[in-house]
């Protein structure tokens, strides 16, 4: 492991140099962690909404149970719906209890006779939901109609956002890392000049002379990215009570300990890549 | 061995380095390479472990043709070839025991055979106590022989000092001789190049005079050594005036010595 060793004294002969690279390298992992989470969290959330039944009704206290029923079957003829759920008053109580179970002052305020009964309603193609909720605006036993869609297409439409945000900047921060980290290792291999030519002298490779730079890059990269990881999964798990009444019942979080594994492993492998990458440059431009 | 042929090296500035040198040497000779700064004796060791091409002819370096050597066989060549640098080029900021153990680490010999072989040099060379000391701390001939001890670390059939005695004083000049041809008797061809006249007049060993490039003469071991021939040199070399202040440099380490 010659070359690991002879990297490491490289790397604690020049601190500042050395810190750059592992600095940039964090925010660059910092960066691509938080929006892997972002981009994760959201998917999540818009898959949530999905499959929730898109069209909710509520019921006027007054309407009749034969004329929800004869609703019911007005709309199953249709052939539109997916599946189509009665939530009793009871029912509705039992989830908002479910749902406000940390607040005692929001459960003592609410009885049953408050709350509505519904359809939840899902349609078998996403365009039916127009036709489905017309519908039931115009039934004189339906009080409000809830139409999700809208909910799904601004989350959609924010994600793609995010997501196109995050891959641009994450593109930019392995380039400025790329060339930050080659600029480093160029002037390393500049200092030690005439050190190459005499180990060129007596007999080296030309690998045996670049192997220290190419793990000098990736030492860097590695550790940037476990820092950046650490960095990012303790806000991460630190956030996630807030975070977690913040999202009411929406299954985002708590994040799993073998995703977030996961995530290192890939950043890890990446880390490796953007060293190499980095190390290479500089070994081609400044070691002929 | 080592044969040259009809080699010629022009720099850049047009200026011919070596014009059209013949030479052959022999397994196990010890060859003095004579001549003033600048005549071409360090362009000789320069073409031999192929740091450069010559202009023109060829060079046989053992069963290597160095002119068209594949690049990735010039490592192989240079570990076979031991070289003093008149410069030393020893790291400065590595002990003695690393210094020697460079050329091993580079061969990839594993670190305990390499610490053993490393540890034998050190003995050969007289260093021992200085194992783990600094190049900076220790005397001129003692990094001399820092130098000579890493260039034989990896057992090499050729030796090439270039000016092994430059800085030295008389006595260390000639324990560093001593130490070269202690070498040589167990087998390894050596070419030591100098200017130091002293240092040949009384070797009786091979001798070539270059000057401005070309062989001017050569003398044969002990039986056919004339003092002829090398005063005809210090005519060559009375012609230079910064080579009258090297010979007078010499000479008062001399006195001082004295």
């Amino acid at each position: 492991m010659s070359f690991t060793k002879t990297a490491w004294k490289n790397i604690r002969r020049s601190p500042y140099q050395a810190m750059a690279a592992i600095l940039i390298m964090t925010l660059t992992f910092l960066t691509i962690s938080f929006f892997t989470f972002l981009l994760v969290g959201s998917s999540k959330i818009i898959n949530y909404f999905e499959s929730k039944p898109q069209v909710t009704a509520f019921f006027k206290n007054e309407a009749k149970q034969t004329d929800i029923n004869s609703l019911e079957n007005q709309l199953k003829q249709t052939n539109k719906i997916a599946s189509i759920r009665f939530v009793s008053k009871d029912e509705a109580l039992k989830i908002y209890r479910e749902q406000n179970k940390n607040d005692p002052l929001l459960l003592d305020l609410v009885t049953a006779e408050v709350l509505p009964s519904s359809f939840e309603i899902s349609t078998v193609e996403i365009e039916d939901m127009a036709a489905i909720s017309d519908m039931l605006n115009k039934s004189e036993v339906v009080s409000d109609v809830i139409y999700q869609k809208d909910v799904v297409a601004t989350l959609a439409a924010w994600t793609s956002a995010i997501r196109k945000m995050g891959i641009a900047l994450i593109i930019l921060l392995s380039l400025v890392s790329i060339f930050i980290m080659a600029t480093i290792i160029g002037i390393k291999i500049s200092q030690k000049k005439e050190d190459i030519e005499i180990m060129r002298l007596i007999g080296a490779t030309n690998w045996y002379i670049r192997w220290p730079f190419l793990t000098e890059g990736v030492i860097y990269g590695v550790i940037g990215a476990v820092i950046g990881w650490i960095v990012a999964a303790g806000v991460l798990l630190y956030s996630t009570p807030f975070l977690e009444s913040f999202l009411k019942g929406i299954p985002v979080l708590p994040a799993s300990y073998l995703d977030l594994l996961i995530l290192l492993g890939l950043e890890l492998l990446f880390a490796i890549f953007l060293g190499a990458i980095s190390s290479f440059l500089a070994v081609f431009r400044y070691s002929k | 061995m080592i044969k040259l042929d009809k080699v010629s090296k022009k720099f850049g500035t047009g200026t011919f380095a070596l014009s059209d040198i013949s030479l052959n040497v022999d397994k196990g000779e010890f060859v003095f390479l004579v001549g003033s700064t600048g005549a071409g004796k360090t362009t000789i060791f320069r073409l031999l472990i192929r740091e450069f091409l010559p202009t023109e002819g060829n060079i046989f370096v053992n069963e290597w043709d160095v002119v068209n050597l594949p690049k990735n066989k010039i490592p192989t060549l240079r570990k076979n070839v031991g070289v003093i640098f008149q410069d030393l080029k020893l790291f400065l900021d590595r002990t003695i025991f690393e210094n020697i153990m460079l050329p091993l680490e580079v061969a990839g010999a594993g670190s305990e055979e390499a610490t053993k072989i490393v540890d034998a040099i050190l003995a050969q060379v007289g260093l021992v106590e200085h194992r783990d000391k600094f190049p900076i701390q220790l005397s001129g001939g003692e990094v001399q022989r820092v130098a000579i001890a890493r260039a034989l670390v990896l057992s090499p059939q050729i030796l090439l000092a270039d000016e092994p005695t430059g800085n030295l004083d008389m006595a260390t000049s000639w324990e560093i001789i001593k130490l070269l041809s202690d070498i040589n008797k167990k087998g390894t061809t050596v070419i030591m190049a100098t200017h130091n006249q002293d240092v040949i007049k009384s070797s009786g060993k091979r001798v070539i005079h270059i000057e401005k490039g070309k062989i001017i003469s050569e003398e044969k071991g002990k039986k056919n050594s004339s003092s002829h021939k090398t005063s005809h040199v210090a005519e060559v070399v009375d012609e230079k005036p910064e080579e009258k202040m090297e010979e007078k440099e010499d000479n008062s380490k001399e006195d001082k010595k004295q």
